[in-house]
């Protein structure tokens, strides 16, 4: 236990790390699946290919995704932006589907409802679709929060620093103590990360818990 | 005033919701479409705000043609309420009312008075104003939906079965409420459903729409009932047209017989004392009606317990059907008739009703108006 403590300053800067590469691409993520999620409900027949297409993103094995990234970036194999670009896609190709299933789940009553009150498209899609869609939209942010908490592990394998590190080094010096501390960190940041989004969820829908 | 010049909604595949409609709902009217399934009258209906646009004819809104106005500024200028209320499961009552004036550029505090305003005008007590749409009923939140329609008082209504879907005893009450409504504000409505008794309790004008979308017919309540132009709306208006069109007539030229009563309270000597009759008639201390006794099976004072409320009562001014419905539902076999501050001004039997009605049909209600539009079908 006293390695631990020894290291508490490491692996709270480790943690850190874990959190920024997991938790930027989440947000990044979200904000460009959006106008995807949007566009793919808005028009059908589109929706298979941009839908079908980022869930196809999300079969590329994560190690050769960030071995491929400084090839398509230019940038050098030690660089944080592999990574971020890596996870962003990752999310993309998980809240794709999310919105679109999120947009669709807007009872068609109300939506023809607040046309009718004359909202234009875009007005009512920030006044009463997406709140609407934030029950099945926060659903869709868990899984990729946990999902990426867990991809980034997988970076460490290209040097770069971050929870993952414990387990790959630990691994290599048949050090269980340093594997359990890297698994332990994993599990906690996943569950902030799954707080912090069901926070954000039970602020924002204050009327889905009216009347029950 | 909504116009309809020869319109047609057609789609692909060449079927048609409605057929070269032509047909004005006048200001400050209840219109009422009505027709059986598949006769495209929500079709008619969504037209007027655009949410479907017609293949061809025109839609005028006091004479301005409402396919060259902006669709959302047009549906902002017209009051719109759908079954289930359709409201905003996300904002609080107020705050769906506030709606339209609030993308009207009003700013929040004055849409919010307003919404308090209208809220308080279709009978919504101020206490639901920050609950939420689920935690109210049926009825309540089909309020809302009127509320929210009238909220930027908006010169046009347009009803798709807005009461349809709650039960008898609240739609009932939701019409009246609208009734009263109409009696202050004189919209002009224009209002869908496939009940024809709930055409005639509201309709200035019904008009009647056959399969295809093609009218059949369009007049005011008791002209549709005392001839109708064909035998698809005589079928439509039902058996007992005959009965419902004396909801329209003037009240029967009938003497009332004057009727002996107790007081509330009174001891069962003093029943027994007032009448020979097997069934006595009891009133409050403001001599309004409030039930029958039988006199003979009294043994205590005359309390609220022993009244029989099983018959209606008609007002003086009511027409006949009124005072027919109060002399067959009271036990008696005598309709109670109140005046217009609701005492006891007599009774009638039915048969002296019947006696005074007209017999046949009014001369102005049996030949077709200028507004029955399409000859019966070969």
């Amino acid at each position: 236990m006293t390695w631990v403590w020894e290291h508490l300053g490491d692996i709270g800067g480790y943690a850190v790390s874990h959190a920024l590469l997991a938790g930027i691409p989440l947000v990044v993520g979200l904000l460009l699946a959006l106008p995807l999620g949007w566009v793919a409900r808005r028009y059908p027949p589109i929706a298979s290919v941009v839908v079908g297409g980022s869930s196809l993103l999300y079969t590329i094995p994560s190690l050769a995704l960030f071995i491929l990234m400084p090839l398509v970036l230019g940038s050098k194999i030690l660089d944080a932006i592999n990574v971020y670009v890596a996870m962003t896609i990752y999310t993309v190709a998980l809240l794709v589907r999310t919105v679109a299933d999120a947009l669709g789940a807007v009872p068609d009553a109300t939506r023809q409802a607040a046309t009718a009150m004359g909202y234009r498209g875009f007005g009512r899609l920030v006044a009463v679709d997406l709140p609407l869609a934030v029950p099945v939209l926060a659903a869709g942010l868990r899984v990729a929060a946990v999902s990426n908490v867990s991809i980034v592990s997988v970076a460490s394998l290209i040097g770069y620093p971050q929870l993952g590190y414990y387990l790959t080094d630990g691994y290599q010096r048949s050090f269980p103590l340093e594997i359990g501390v890297g698994i332990v960190g994993c599990l906690l940041l996943a569950l902030l990360f799954d707080g912090a989004i069901r926070a954000g969820e039970w602020a924002l829908t204050p009327w889905a818990r009216a009347g029950r | 005033m909504i116009r309809f010049e020869g319109v047609t909604k057609r789609y692909a595949g060449g079927s048609a919701a409605v057929d070269d409609l032509t047909l004005t709902a006048p200001t400050g009217q209840i219109t009422v479409l009505v027709g059986p399934s598949g006769c495209g009258k929500t079709t008619t209906l969504r037209m007027v705000n655009r949410m479907i646009a017609p293949t061809s004819g025109t839609i005028t809104l006091d004479s301005r043609d409402t396919a060259a106005l902006d669709a959302a500024e047009l549906r902002r200028g017209i009051g719109y309420v759908i079954q289930h209320a359709g409201l905003f499961p996300h904002r609080t009552i107020v705050d769906n009312v506030a709606t339209v004036p609030r993308l009207l550029g009003w700013d929040t505090r004055r849409a919010r008075d307003r919404a308090m305003e209208v809220l308080d005008r279709v009978g919504l007590d101020s206490t639901y104003a920050r609950r939420y749409p689920a935690q109210l009923s049926g009825g309540q939140q089909q309020r809302v939906g009127v509320a929210r329609a009238l909220a930027a008082d908006p010169p046009v209504l347009l009803m798709d079965e807005p009461f349809s879907a709650v039960d008898p005893v609240v739609r009932e009450q939701l019409q009246a409420d609208l009734l009263r409504l109409q009696g202050d504000l004189a919209k002009t409505i224009l209002f869908v459903t496939h009940d024809i008794d709930e055409a005639i309790t509201l309709g200035d004008q019904i008009a009647v729409l056959r399969v295809g979308g093609r009218l059949a017919q369009v007049d005011p309540p008791e002209r549709l009932l005392a001839n109708p132009v064909d035998d698809f709306v005589a079928d439509f208006v039902g058996r007992d047209r005959g009965y419902r069109a004396l909801g329209f007539q003037a009240p029967p030229r009938v003497a009332l017989a004057a009727e002996p009563t107790v007081a509330l309270g009174a001891s069962p000597q003093q029943a027994r004392a007032a009448t020979a009759d097997a069934w006595l008639l009891v009133v409050d201390d403001a001599g309004m009606p409030v039930g029958w006794v039988q006199p003979a099976h009294l043994t205590t004072a005359i309390g609220p317990e022993h009244l029989h409320r099983g018959g209606t009562v008609a007002r003086q001014d009511s027409p006949p059907r009124a005072y027919l419905d109060a002399a067959l539902s009271s036990p008696s076999g005598r309709g109670v008739i109140v005046a217009a501050d609701g005492r006891l001004a007599g009774t009638v039997t039915a048969g002296e009703v019947v006696a005074a009605l007209p017999h046949g049909i009014p001369e102005s209600l049996a030949t077709q108006g200028d507004s029955t539009r399409e000859a019966p079908r070969a």
